[in-house]
């Protein structure tokens, strides 16, 4: 009896083992398989001529992806710009300000908007966003836009990564020990001070840990940004121009590319540079925020 | 002028705050004042009809039933593997030990993962095998996309359950294997809430589904037809010029964002009473 029980320990023991060690090989799966799939277009143009070259001629067979990075980083950088202001100085008044009541009031609403699908996050920029920066807000600046833009997609990005860099946020705040705010303050700092000195100072890394995280998100949100960006290929000028991100790329020509030669294979290369980038960014700043956790325990 | 600072800095806090909080609410204003006005009982009961897509009569129940397919069938799919990868990191391996910790670290990377590259990596995986798009695909998919959900929410509900209770029960003699169970039983409502989320994301994820499980009017039968999902429905009525079509996308929204927000108010709630039962 007692035989059948361990034999049924270790029999899962090696089970359970497998499955970690399969499901941790996803992530070079995933990369491998892409690489797999876009070897083709690697061996047909050289490498810098797909990132910095602006010709997209699929029926050419040229593909320069210069214009959807262009359109990502665009978007990118508009979120981040919008997003991270607002979201350091939430963070700090619900973990440093915000009595308790306040604070469990926000946080479930932070938490029921980061559970929004991201095509409702889209449709309502094409009903909201759009409209207002093409009625309201581009006309004191240029002479004519749609409104769907970079600036839209970038504002219908920050508003889906908030949630994110919020929640990293106050972990991070309030993993800071409060022996070192009551020192501060016993000195005769105001609350202010302290969080300057002290608290935003122990946060650096945090803070650049949730901004990189918030990065990656930005950079293969899809559908949202498909929805609002007005897919032209060009690189965007100004906030106001249309713009056409990689994701979006992606997403929008699945139907064709099966039809076309070379064309999947140029697919899952931008596909393959999402994953990259987001890989690296990732891994950096999860490591960052594991460095944080032990620190403090 | 120190006050003065304070108070200026205190003013944008307040109202970066009231502002983040109420984007939610806007989005919900705007979604249920469009879409309730065309939300029919046929919405949600009929699948389309011949012309559904120049205005003509019919539903989306294709599909909400396909979505409900493919969000099942993932999660069940994604449990099979998750949870014997919880149980494996947080009861077998020791205590952080490499295996653990480099497991965490790439379900933290997976979960950053956009599900687009898992799309495109499903749609890859696809060709390879020969499938075209169906619903065994998406179901393949979308499982890969919320394991990485599924593995860090129910890890975190393991991780509470007290030491103590693990050595109780290891110092009656329990093998690790019958101890897995006992911790599992402990942690249902965290389980439970982990099942909730990732339902949550599976149902509402349009890039993964793109080009894997396809879209078709009819409600499929079997596996390896292709399944319409709501996110694409809606997305595909919203790019119509028609403004009866649009108006069903908006429909079809309120639909989803119901969905959601049952979902998300049921973990909510769930995971309260985990907290509240903690011994």
């Amino acid at each position: 009896m007692k035989n059948i029980r361990l034999l049924k320990d270790s029999f899962f023991s090696k089970i359970f083992f497998t499955l970690t060690i399969l499901s941790i090989s996803t992530v070079v799966l995933l990369g491998l398989g892409l690489y797999y799939k876009s070897i083709p277009i690697l061996h047909s143009s050289s490498l810098s001529k797909l990132l910095f070259s602006s010709e997209w001629k699929p029926f050419k067979e040229a593909f320069g992806f210069y214009p959807f990075i262009m359109g990502t980083l665009w978007v990118t950088a508009i979120s981040i710009v919008i997003a991270l202001p607002l979201s350091i100085l939430t963070a700090i008044y619900l973990s440093e300000y915000a009595p308790i009541r306040v604070r469990k009031l926000v946080l479930p609403l932070i938490e029921l908007l980061s559970g929004i699908p991201p095509v409702l996050f889209g449709v309502w920029g094409v009903l909201v966003i759009v409209p207002i920066i093409q009625d309201y807000l581009a006309p004191h600046f240029v002479e004519f836009t749609t409104g769907y833009s970079v600036l839209a997609g970038g504002i219908v990005l920050a508003i889906m990564i908030f949630p994110l860099i919020i929640s990293i946020l106050i972990e991070v705040f309030d993993n800071v020990p409060q022996e070192l705010r009551d020192a501060s303050l016993s000195l005769g700092a105001t609350q202010w001070q302290t969080i300057k000195k002290v608290l935003l100072r122990k946060s650096v890394d945090g803070i650049v840990a949730a901004t990189v995280l918030a990065i990656s998100r930005a950079f293969g949100e899809t559908i949202a940004v498909l929805m609002v960006c007005g897919n032209l290929s060009q690189v965007p000028n100004s906030i106001f121009d249309s713009g056409y991100p990689l994701p979006a790329l992606i997403a929008n020509n699945y139907g064709e590319m099966m039809s076309i030669p070379m064309y999947d294979s140029a697919l899952m290369f931008a596909a393959l540079l999402l994953f990259v980038i987001i890989f690296l960014f990732n891994a950096i700043s999860r490591i960052i925020l594991f460095r944080i956790e032990k620190r403090t325990n | 002028m120190r006050k003065i600072e304070e108070n200026i800095f205190k003013g944008l806090m307040i109202f970066s705050t009231v502002l983040i909080s109420s984007t939610l609410f806007m989005i919900l204003y705007t979604i249920f004042s469009k879409g309730l006005g065309s939300l029919t009982w046929d919405m949600v009961s009929k699948i389309p009809e011949g012309g559904f897509y120049i205005g003509k009569g019919g539903g989306i129940l294709n599909a909400i039933v396909g979505s409900l397919y493919i969000t099942l069938g993932s999660t069940l799919l994604g449990l099979l593997v998750s949870i014997p990868i919880v149980i494996y990191i947080n009861i077998y391996a020791k205590k952080n030990s490499f295996l653990a910790n480099i497991t965490r670290l790439s379900y933290d990377i997976l979960f950053g993962i956009p599900s687009i590259v898992y799309g495109a990596f499903g749609f890859a995986i696809m060709v390879y095998m020969g499938l075209k798009t169906s619903l065994l695909a998406g179901i393949i998919t979308v499982t890969l996309m919320i394991i990485p959900i599924l593995v860090r929410a129910m890890d975190e509900a393991v991780r509470v359950v007290p030491e103590e209770m693990r050595n109780s029960v290891y110092s009656l003699g329990a093998t690790r294997y019958e101890t897995a169970k006992i911790i599992l039983r402990q942690s249902i409502p965290g389980i439970v809430t982990a099942i909730l989320l990732s339902f949550g994301r599976a149902i509402g994820d349009a890039a993964c589904v793109l080009f894997t499980a396809g879209f078709t009017d009819s409600i499929p039968t079997s596996l390896d037809q292709p399944a319409a999902t709501l996110p694409l429905s809606i997305f595909f009525q919203l790019s119509s010029p028609i403004e009866e079509v649009q108006n069903r996308a908006y429909a079809a929204a309120v639909v989803l964002t119901i969905v959601v927000l049952i979902i998300s108010i049921t973990a909510k709630i769930v995971s309260k009473n985990l907290s509240k039962n903690k011994i």
